[in-house]
């Protein structure tokens, strides 16, 4: 028995959670349990899931349903005119949530904004390795500590982010989970208590449920914050029952146990359409699988062998193979639903004996090549190991031999950035932010190159477009030259563009009110469940 | 008998370091290491990274880390989850009492069906009673845990409705954990129903992880029957004119329960190996999938800590059965 459990408890009983016969109880299903409690810590989905989205607000939010940007606990902002200044105007009377380990005595303010910031951004700061090994990913991957030069409060209801250039996806970084804004006030009373990694354990915010408790591996429960700024919400309990086999997840959601669940197998997914109690709601994931050539190594740095290879893909059959249809072949390096994505490109078409013709042209003939298959299942790509042995065959009828190659994953990772690896790539990518910028210069960028750029794939014309966009403040004149780079990309195939995958949510037909989300996290604010 | 104890503690502590060795050896040897696993698709840079190892003290040479750990354990200090940041034994002692609980109750169902299964098949050998019985013992021997699993949930508790899907408690209950076992809590709690739903909750998955250790305890008890039943005190017992039951229940049962109770301790180990699937199935919070989970994130302090310490819980077992051996076989007492 530890006293943390005993404290929970205790705040549970000292909360007075409704029992069950007279609230609100929404109970989803989760995948796994969260790493932790302070999104700025992690990277992973579940982890935003449990306290990004349920315990904290950002200065703005995104829409629901959307990768629009709308204003969180900023209700307004400034930019200056050369892109670098951005001054938040704080929402006034702002309500930290009541727990049963903190009562707060003031309401949100500036300095909340800095501490939240400055903790990530400054080695120096008393809260930078408040756990061991905190490495704030995140923060660090945005380039957030080059980037900005400084965060400062104005007046209690105003802060001020000075940049060092200008960023035109600034805004939509801000809207990202590790941009959560924590309780100062909570934090120095942690750091007298000398239990700052408490801060990861037991989460409060602003948001619009109040963290109650967790029970490793077995369930999460917060209640709705009574005070939270947008109004209360309509359930009154959020439950995460932790389920991490999906067809066991379906079958809790059949019976009635759970009222949501994320990431069914393929294969439930026309059992549990069919069930009359669910719904079931799709969206087209904001995600890219794609087979990255090393272009600095011959032959794959003659565009027209990448081209033969990617005319001798039938992207079909994977998808219908590997995601049993919920997905669709990809054309460009962005998922359809992003803004900018370039309608007018049209995809390398499946044509074996004209790749086996070019690549005669490119003297390629009897090439011999690698194909690399994640050893783990992912969103945009639930099998590589198929999907290679697919590409594998459609290579072998234009006379190329593969063999397919896999690592563990920390090191099919880490071995795929290497600039002289030997071989083609599988990997994917899911959207962080909604903005183009975080497809096409993270992942095909000059910079990239020997990190995320597996193509190791550094073309002038295209990088001069990204970069260009990325200091450009009007998101037509981005658009635009996002849908130039889209060009330049397709003429050069980088990568075999090969899906993006879909995603079902299946729920109780109870629920209301439940906007799936672009960018794969899952949201409980404005839902609702009729009993 | 005290030092018979006393001799097998002595023994354990060479286990131990054995243990601790292995445990430290055996993940380092597996490619990759946490930092990289955390940041996924996402490329953290090679400086940041080293930056963050060093943190940690994963770039000092191994011996030192191995001796520091060895330091902390020595204190009982565990170390902390290098994903979750909380303390190992914390997480250790909130998850053991969930496999506790569900193994005793795995084995409680092997014994009592294990154990007259076995015997009732001796007795009656060559009948087909004796046929069903070790047929049905190799199918629940031979059972893929996972998939029998799934085929229970998805009929007992999806065709028919009798068991809830998973967990250990409908999440209408909630009281603060006391005991970590959730029969007691449940019953602590003196909320209406809890109890109920505790052990509606228990009996798929004990019924899943007991299947494998009742087929090997049916078995050994038969054969271990077979062999007693013809020794020459049985045939004495017999021509005293003692009734069948004495005989069989007391005369041959007491000397055939020494290999079986060896067996009953063999299954410890395979009680927490078989944990590992069943409560992922059930999604049962147990320290199996804690381990499996820390091993898939290379979470070295968690997979060093656990193991030492599930290690510590074997050694303790096969203690308790030494102990018992000695209270059914005296010669092994005064040996």
């Amino acid at each position: 028995m530890n006293k943390t459990a005993l404290l929970i408890g205790a705040a549970c009983l000292g909360l007075g959670l409704a029992t069950a016969a007279e609230a609100k109880n929404l109970i989803y299903c989760s995948e796994a349990s969260p790493e932790g409690f302070d999104p700025g810590l992690y990277t992973s989905g579940t982890t935003f899931d449990a306290a990004g989205r349920t315990v904290y607000n950002r200065l703005v939010e995104f829409k629901h349903g959307s990768t629009e940007i709308e204003p969180g606990l900023a209700a307004s902002w400034d930019v200056s005119d050369d892109g670098t200044e951005y001054t938040f105007h704080l929402r006034p009377d702002v309500k930290f949530q009541t727990t049963d380990f903190f009562t707060p005595t003031r309401t949100f303010t500036a300095d909340d904004v800095v501490f939240s910031f400055e903790r990530q951004l400054k080695a120096d700061n008393p809260w930078n390795k408040y756990v061991e090994g905190a490495a704030w990913e995140y923060s660090d991957g945005m380039g957030f500590p080059d980037l900005i030069k400084s965060v400062e409060k104005v007046d209690d209801l105003t802060v001020k982010f000075v940049l060092n250039r200008p960023e035109a996806p600034f805004l939509a970084d801000l809207g990202m989970d590790f941009a959560s804004i924590l309780s100062k006030e909570y934090a120095d009373q942690l750091k007298a208590a000398g239990t700052p990694e408490l801060m990861n354990q037991q989460p409060l915010g602003t948001g619009p449920f109040t963290f109650v408790a967790y029970q490793p591996d077995a369930q999460i429960r917060y209640t709705a914050h009574p005070d939270y700024w947008a109004g209360k919400q309509p359930i009154d309990n959020l439950i995460f029952a932790i389920t991490t086999d999906a067809s066991v997840r379906a079958q809790k959601l059949k019976a009635g146990e759970c009222h949501i669940m994320p990431y069914p197998n393929a294969a439930d997914v026309a059992s549990l359409k069919e069930d009359p109690n669910l719904q079931v709601l799709e969206q087209e994931g904001l995600n890219i699988a794609y087979l990255a050539y090393n272009t600095m190594q011959k032959p794959f740095d003659d565009v027209r062998v990448r081209k033969a290879l990617n005319m001798a893909i039938n992207k079909q059959a994977i998808v219908d193979a590997v995601f049993q249809g919920a997905a669709t072949p990809a054309i460009n390096p962005i998922p359809p639903t992003m803004w900018s994505y370039n309608k007018d490109i049209a995809d390398d078409s499946y044509d074996p004996e004209a790749a086996k013709k070019l690549l005669a042209d490119a003297g390629a003939a009897d090439l011999s090549m690698k194909i690399w298959a994640m050893p783990v299942s992912r969103p945009y790509m639930l099998n590589a190991r198929r999907a290679a042995e697919l590409m594998q065959a459609d290579f072998a009828a234009v006379g190329v031999t593969a063999e397919i190659v896999t690592y563990e994953w920390g090191e099919y990772l880490s071995r795929s950035k290497e600039t002289d690896r030997d071989g083609a790539v599988m990997l994917g990518w899911t959207g962080d932010n909604g903005d183009p910028d975080n497809f096409l210069d993270t992942l095909l960028g000059c910079d990239a190159v020997g990190g995320n750029n597996r193509a190791q794939w550094c073309n002038q014309e295209f990088d001069d477009l990204v970069s260009k966009a990325k200091v450009t403040s009007d998101q037509a004149e981005r658009t635009q030259l996002y849908e130039q780079a889209q060009v330049v990309f397709k003429r050069e195939a980088p990568w075999a563009t090969l899906d993006h995958s879909v995603q079902y949510m299946p729920m109780s037909k109870k629920v209301t009110g439940f906007h799936q989300d672009p960018l794969g996290v899952h949201r409980f604010d404005g839902v609702d469940i009729a009993e | 008998m005290v030092r018979l104890i006393l001799a097998r503690l002595a023994v354990l502590i060479p286990t131990f370091v054995g243990v601790t060795i292995i445990a430290f050896a055996f993940i380092r040897l597996l490619p990759g290491d946490p930092i990289q696993l955390l940041s996924g698709e996402r490329v953290m840079s090679p400086e940041r990274h080293a930056e963050v190892m060093h943190d940690l003290g994963y770039d000092r040479p191994l011996i030192v880390q191995y001796g520091s750990y060895l330091g902390g354990l020595v204190t009982g200090d565990f170390g902390s989850s290098v994903v979750t940041k909380r303390p190992v034994l914390q997480d250790f002692l909130t998850l053991f009492p969930a496999t506790l609980e569900l193994s005793l109750a795995a084995m409680l169902i092997a014994v009592t069906i294990g154990i007259p299964a076995g015997v009732l098949a001796a007795v009656k050998r060559g009948s087909i009673l004796d046929q069903a019985v070790m047929s049905v013992a190799l199918i629940g021997y031979s059972m893929p845990i996972f998939w029998w699993g799934l085929l229970l949930i998805i009929f007992f508790s999806g065709y028919l409705g009798w068991t809830p899907v998973s967990g250990r408690i409908s999440l209408v209950y909630f009281f603060p954990p006391v005991t970590g076992f959730m029969l007691i809590d449940s019953l602590l709690s003196g909320e209406k129903g809890a109890f109920a739903s505790a052990v509606s909750h228990l009996i798929l998955p004990a019924i899943v992880l007991g299947t494998i250790p009742l087929a090997v305890i049916a078995r050994q008890t038969r054969s271990a029957m077979l062999e007693v039943l013809g020794e020459d005190y049985v045939r004495t017992a017999r021509a005293k004119g003692l009734p069948p039951l004495l005989v069989v229940g007391v005369h041959a049962l007491r000397n055939a329960m020494v290999p079986v109770v060896t067996t009953i301790g063999l299954q410890a180990g395979y009680l927490l190996a078989g944990a590992i699937l069943t409560e992922t199935i059930f999604s049962w919070p147990g320290i199996g999938k804690w381990m499996v989970d820390s091993v898939f994130k290379r979470d070295y302090p968690v997979i060093q800590g656990g193991l030492v310490l599930i290690a510590i819980t074997i050694m303790m077992v096969n203690l308790l059965v030494d102990v018992l051996y000695g209270l059914i076989n005296p010669r092994i007492r005064h040996g």
